[in-house]
């Protein structure tokens, strides 16, 4: 186990040595730079609660070779509001009740930035498609349908202050 | 007294029962700053792993760990040589092993454990461990544990539990008689939050602190404390953040192993498991078949029940018999009942142990029930709601226990509040677009575009429940808090474990309820206080709501007898009025924070409910505590020749009691209908020659967001006079009922395509058991 | 460093050259999962390498050559990417596939080349490929040879890739035609085909092809029902008697070689592939029938 290398990872650039080869960038995120937010639940991409941002792309980091993703921009749920302050996703979550366990609720955080961010006016079934890759075992997902209603209607100025 | 002691029917302020404040940890969730009890570390920490057994029934020969001892950073290895306490362990029988000694009984029993510098480290470790078996011949049919045609695999033999109910006449007849045997496959309570823990040994070695994500963290520490040969009081519990429970961490898994390697290397150990290990190192829900025979008169009224359950328990006891218990207990569902003839069976196999799974044995005899509720109305040429409120019970009714039902029991109400819920606007395939096209993702099938609406038929079909709330057969239950107000601020404390239910919303309500403050802290969740109980059997509110409401309310006495003192007033005529302590008698008040200013009050309360029964030889007994009632409505369209189905929308009327937080009892609803559609049409572990093929989530299906439609919930509000807080629990109802609503659908969507055929006995439903 | 990040395919079949054994990564989606597991590591060896295909300029660009009559897709373009235009015009069925991939996670990071070079019978995008007889371009440092996919794809998991080869594009001809892919999963999103079936025609040459995934040890295509579609068709107005459709469906279900396992069994597996066909041709002769 001896790899050595640099990720830019919300803004910072972050030495990893002694990776194995083939370590995935959830492990390294989580093991190595002690950034716990992101979650693996499932080692195959199938549940999305390691959901991260690469170049702009949500992806899974589980299927992330993390020696593979040097020299890219990596968001994570550590970073997804740079100012501190949570944001306007991450406060929908909490105040539609959308937060039962948590666990898959950092890789859903990321899927809705990412969502919201590429499309408008998502219909009931586009937010479903677009989040078909995160799993949620609590909630049956009914609230957080809600609260991505809520962030697109306030974004558009038409929601409830 | 009631928790309506204010003198203005005023609405709660925001922040006390009845409204839905947001949780106190909710913001470190959406930040993933939250710790889980697998986002724990500390300086020195080792990492653990497991082997485990490769065959469901197996003499162990030997266990070469000389490889594995070459791998660099490995630092310990045990097995179970190295348990120096009890060397096995159990919710109601103490029948598992820490470690397979002799012989393991399932793929995936512990055979050894070793503590490396790196999980990767371990992983290299387990595979250099050569483990020796002589094959045994596995008893995988439930019906050889009965028929004694196969030897015992367990020296506690291969029966779990036997118990008959035999109510009123066993011999009467009804002039209609329907008939059918039912299977419900093993379904996964598939918690995301995988199993971990972290184990801190004291200096000296003669205790440990564990911090884990459990149920119950005080039955925990009974039986590790017994593997480990320490006093109670030498092992300390404190919770790990859950991620989701749902019955699969009420039993040991990774608890004494992590404290036996972290007590062997002096050093912290963290132990995590895998999906793949998590699926073999939990237990799953009871798979079962249930033969039923329902008389009825032509009226269909209900004349008598029989029924034969078996429920496959795996390899080890756990909770079977407890399972079984509700299974055969409420076999007869929320229906009136004179006379039954049931026999229950809870049995050994060389499969996946099996225990606790949210409905805990009622699932399954609810599938059954309502399958023949409505096998019952075609024959009587009723339509389901009918059949179904002809019979359904109220409070007065008795259980084929001979229990008296004296809890509200709405079961009319709820039925007829689903009913009067809209169904859903949309036809088959949605509205068609703008474009005049279909949005594919409406239609079953999905983005795979395998359907025309044409090829697409809905349907409506019906399911009803009753479940028992706590602990049953005199099991000695109850659950402690502690309040102090100190300076206007409420701090609690409880061993309550929060799973995502939301406790740790709902205690801080009651204490802004009861005491009038605003600002409530809770202290760290550990074995520090007695014990809550477990985080189980729809329990929490009812009897941790209690024990945080009683504690409350002493710490208000104290705080009135205070006022009462310093002012001259009559301590009885003090009431909290929003934010202030108000005299009845002259109308005086002034804020609690300014009245509680400088003091300093401090009480524990433990709240038990009143004592069940075990039953008799007949199954005779007053052994439940409370009931609490559903009913489902499910919409399906099915496209009956490939047999796919998309579930439309559920609609439910649900016996609350008394809704505390209504956001809370929303997610409770929708996650427990979205569990109940998973065994519908999607959830089974399979096994096959007793060894799991799915134990991933690429091949074990949970719904996602285009599988879960939209929940339409009603909620029935008729305080209970016996519950604290005029509540019910709410967590296990919906996950009951759902199941055989969406399957009666299906079963309505053929009839109408003309597929008259398939009776789909069977959960989870295939697309193979509908179109071949 | 062991993980070595190639520009340019030039770049790439030099590296591979030089480490015969190294681990081939695209999206990651299929190779991670394995290495997660550890079932496949990329090997503890001081020399092993992993060489990363997803910067690799040629393999990310795309050509329409519309003399020629096809597109050249790059085998590192993603699944999101393939569900885009220019796809859905010059590819349709490819781009139905696409978005029945996973999830956006892994449609986001997913290649067509990795799917190819995975060779499940069930990869999503494969029986497209075949229904439209795609050439799967093969490079090495010692030059490039282009093979037909029914002949790249050999059986389960297993590809003519030969060692020192990576795939670098393919090259998918634009049919004249009506096309589309369906695929049955037990649930509505993210699964696995249990079935699944691409048709495709095209008028000019009167040709009809019907490719059908997870009923075999890999894809395969079916010439009887195909034969029967070419003489029963009428290419002018695309219409089909009932009866065809229905023989159609029959033929394609002979042409199942399906076996059960965890995830369905033979009997239904051929059922459905039989029906998913029949839906397929109808769809496509419907609106003939409309007109």
């Amino acid at each position: 186990m001896s790899e050595h290398f640099v990720l830019r990872i919300n803004g910072a650039d972050h030495e990893v040595r002694d990776s194995w080869l083939g370590e995935s960038l959830l492990d390294v995120l989580r093991d190595r730079l002690g950034l716990t937010g992101s979650k693996g639940a499932c080692e195959q991409g199938e549940c999305g609660s390691c959901s991260v941002l690469v170049d702009q792309r949500l992806v899974c980091a589980c299927l992330v070779m993390a020696g593979a993703a040097v020299d890219r921009e990596i968001v994570t749920i550590e970073g997804i509001s740079p100012d501190g302050a949570p944001s306007d996703v991450q406060r929908a979550f909490v105040e539609c009740g959308a937060v039962q366990c948590g666990f898959c609720t950092p890789g859903l955080i990321m899927a809705v930035h990412d969502l919201v961010d590429r499309i408008d006016d998502p219909s009931d079934t586009e937010i479903r498609e677009e989040l078909a890759g995160n799993l949620c075992r609590c909630t049956g997902y009914g609230r957080i349908v809600e609260a991505v209603r809520a962030v697109v209607l306030d974004r558009r100025g038409e929601g409830p202050r | 007294m009631s928790i309506l002691d204010r003198p203005t029917e005023a609405p709660p302020r925001h922040g006390a029962l009845g409204t839905s404040p947001t949780r106190p940890d909710g913001v470190a969730k959406v930040r993933g700053e939250f710790a889980f009890s697998s986002d724990l570390s500390a300086d020195g920490c080792r990492f653990g792993a497991t082997l485990r057994s490769i065959h469901p029934h197996a003499r162990i020969l030997s266990i070469d760990l000389s490889a594995a001892w070459k791998v660099d950073g490995v630092e310990a290895i045990i097995t179970a040589d190295d348990v120096p306490g009890a060397p096995t362990y159990g919710l109601i029988a103490q029948d598992q092993p820490v470690f397979a000694g002799d012989v393991v009984r399932y793929v995936g029993e512990p055979i050894a454990a070793v503590a490396a510098d790196h999980p990767e480290t371990c992983r290299r470790a387990l595979e250099a461990i050569v483990v020796r078996y002589e094959v045994l011949e596995p008893l995988l049919d439930p019906e050889q544990a009965i028929d004694g045609a196969h030897p015992p695999i367990h020296p506690d033999g291969n029966v779990i539990r036997h118990q008959r109910i035999v109510a009123g006449d066993p011999d009467a007849t009804g002039e209609v008689v329907v008939e059918d045997t039912y299977e419900i496959g093993m379904q996964d309570q598939a918690f995301l939050g995988l199993e971990a823990a972290m184990a801190l040994p004291d200096p000296g070695g003669r205790g440990v602190e564990l911090h884990v994500a459990t149920q119950w963290l005080h039955e925990d520490r009974k039986q590790i404390a017994a593997c480990l040969g320490l006093p109670e009081e030498s092992v300390r519990l404190v919770l790990g953040g859950v991620g989701g429970a749902f019955g699969a961490r009420e039993d040991i898994s990774l608890q004494v192993h992590t404290c036996l390697l972290a007590l062997r290397l002096g050093r912290p150990v963290r132990m995590a498991y895998s999906r793949a290990e998590s699926f073999l190192g939990h237990v799953h829900r009871h798979p079962a078949t249930i033969w039923m025979r329902h008389h009825a008169t032509t009226a269909g009224e209900l004349v008598k029940i029989e029924s034969r359950m078996l429920f496959d328990g795996g390899a080890y006891a756990s909770t079977s018999a407890a399972v079984l218990l509700n299974a055969i207990t409420l076999a007869q569902g929320p229906y009136r009942c004179e006379n039954a003839v049931i026999d229950g069976w809870a049995v050994r196999t060389n499969h996946l142990p099996c225990g606790a799974m949210r409905g805990f044995g009622v699932v399954q005899a609810c599938f059954a029930h309502e399958s023949q509720m409505d096998l019952l109305a075609e024959a009587c040429g009723l339509d389901p709601v009918e059949v179904r409120l002809r019979n359904a019970m109220t409070t007065g009714d008795r259980l084929i226990t001979g229990q008296v039902v004296r809890n509200v029991a709405p079961v009319a109400e709820c039925i007829r509040a689903a009913e009067a819920l809209p169904l859903p606007d949309e036809p088959v395939g949605g509205h068609p677009l703008p474009d005049g096209g279909v949005d594919v993702m409406k239609l079953p099938g999905g983005a795979g575009r395998t359907a025309e609406t044409t090829d697409v038929v809905r349907g409506i079909g019906w399911g009803v429940s009753i479940k028992n709330l706590m602990y049953s057969e005199a099991f000695d239950d109850y659950a402690t808090a502690r309040c102090r107000l100190v300076d206007g601020v409420a701090t609690l404390k409880f061993a309550t474990v929060e799973v995502g239910q939301g406790f740790v919303t709902l205690a801080a309500q009651i204490a802004r309820s009861v005491l009038g403050v605003d600002e409530v802290e809770l202290d760290r969740v550990d074995t520090d206080i007695g014990s809550a109980g477990s985080t189980s059997a729809s329990r929490q509110t009812w009897m941790s709501g209690g024990a945080v409401d009683a504690a409350c309310r002493a710490v208000r006495r104290r705080l009135f007898e205070h006022v009462a003192t310093r002012h001259g007033l009559d301590a009885s005529a003090l009431l909290i009025d929003g934010t202030d302590v108000v005299d009845a008698a002259s109308g005086w008040r002034a804020p609690v924070a300014e009245l509680s200013a400088g003091l300093e009050l401090d009480e524990t309360a433990v709240y038990r409910h009143p004592p069940t029964e075990a039953l008799d030889e007949n199954g005779q007994g007053d052994c439940h505590v409370a009931f609490a009632f559903v009913a489902h409505r499910a919409v399906v369209d099915v496209d009956p020749e490939l047999g796919l189905v998309k579930v439309v929308q559920v609609a439910t009327g649900q016996d609350v009691g008394r809704v505390l937080n209504p956001l809370s009892v929303t997610g409770q609803i929708e996650g427990g209908i979205a569990q109940g559609l998973g065994l519908a049409v999607m959830e089974e572990i399979v096994q096959i020659d007793g060894v799991i093929r799915n134990g991933n989530f690429t091949d074990y299906l949970l719904p996602t967001f285009l599988d879960m439609p939209p929940v339409v919930a009603a909620l029935v509000e008729q305080p209970d006079p016996f519950a604290p807080l005029g509540a019910k629990g709410v967590g296990e109802p919906p996950t009951i009922s759902s199941t055989p609503a969406i399957v009666a659908a299906i079963r309505d969507a053929l009839r109408q395509a003309g597929h008259g055929g398939p009776r789909l006995t069977r959960v989870p439903v295939r697309p193979s058991d509908i179109c071949c | 460093m062991p993980v070595l990040l190639p520009t340019t395919l030039a770049e790439a079949t030099a590296m591979l050259a030089r480490h015969p054994a190294a681990t081939l990564l695209a999206g990651g989606t299929d190779a991670m999962v394995e290495i997660n597991d550890g079932r496949r590591r990329p090997g503890t060896a001081p020399d092993a390498v992993v060489i990363a295909l997803d910067r690799v300029a040629e393999l990310r660009s795309w050509q329409h050559d519309a003399e020629a009559a096809t597109v050249s897709i790059g085998a590192s373009l993603t699944y999101t990417e393939l569900m885009a235009e220019p796809f859905v015009s010059l590819a349709p069925a490819l781009a139905e596939a696409s978005r029945t991939v996973g999830s956006p996670q892994i449609r986001n990071a997913g290649t067509l080349g990795g799917n190819l070079g995975t060779c499940s019978p069930a990869g999503d995008g494969l029986p497209v490929l075949s229904a439209l007889d795609a050439m799967v371009v093969l490079h090495s440092a010692d030059g490039r040879r282009a093979l037909p996919v029914g002949e790249f794809m050999v059986g389960v998991k297993r590809t003519a890739l030969r060692p020192g080869e990576l795939i670098a594009r393919i090259v998918v001809p634009t049919l004249d035609g009506w096309q589309g892919y369906a695929k049955v999963g037990v649930r509505n999103a993210m699964v696995i085909a249990v079935a699944s079936v691409c048709v495709a025609f095209d008028v000019p040459t009167r040709s009809a092809r019907i490719a059908l995934g997870s009923v075999g040890p890999t894809v395969l295509r079916c010439p009887e029902a195909e034969a029967h579609l070419d003489a029963a068709l009428d290419w002018t107005t695309m219409a089909l008697d009932d009866d065809d459709v229905e023989r159609v469906g029959r033929l394609v279900a002979e042409a199942s070689r399906a076996i059960t396992d965890h995830r369905s069994t033979a009997a239904y597996r051929t059922h459905a592939v039989s029906v998913l066909a029949r839906r397929l041709v109808r769809r496509a002769t419907e609106r003939a029938r409309a007109a």
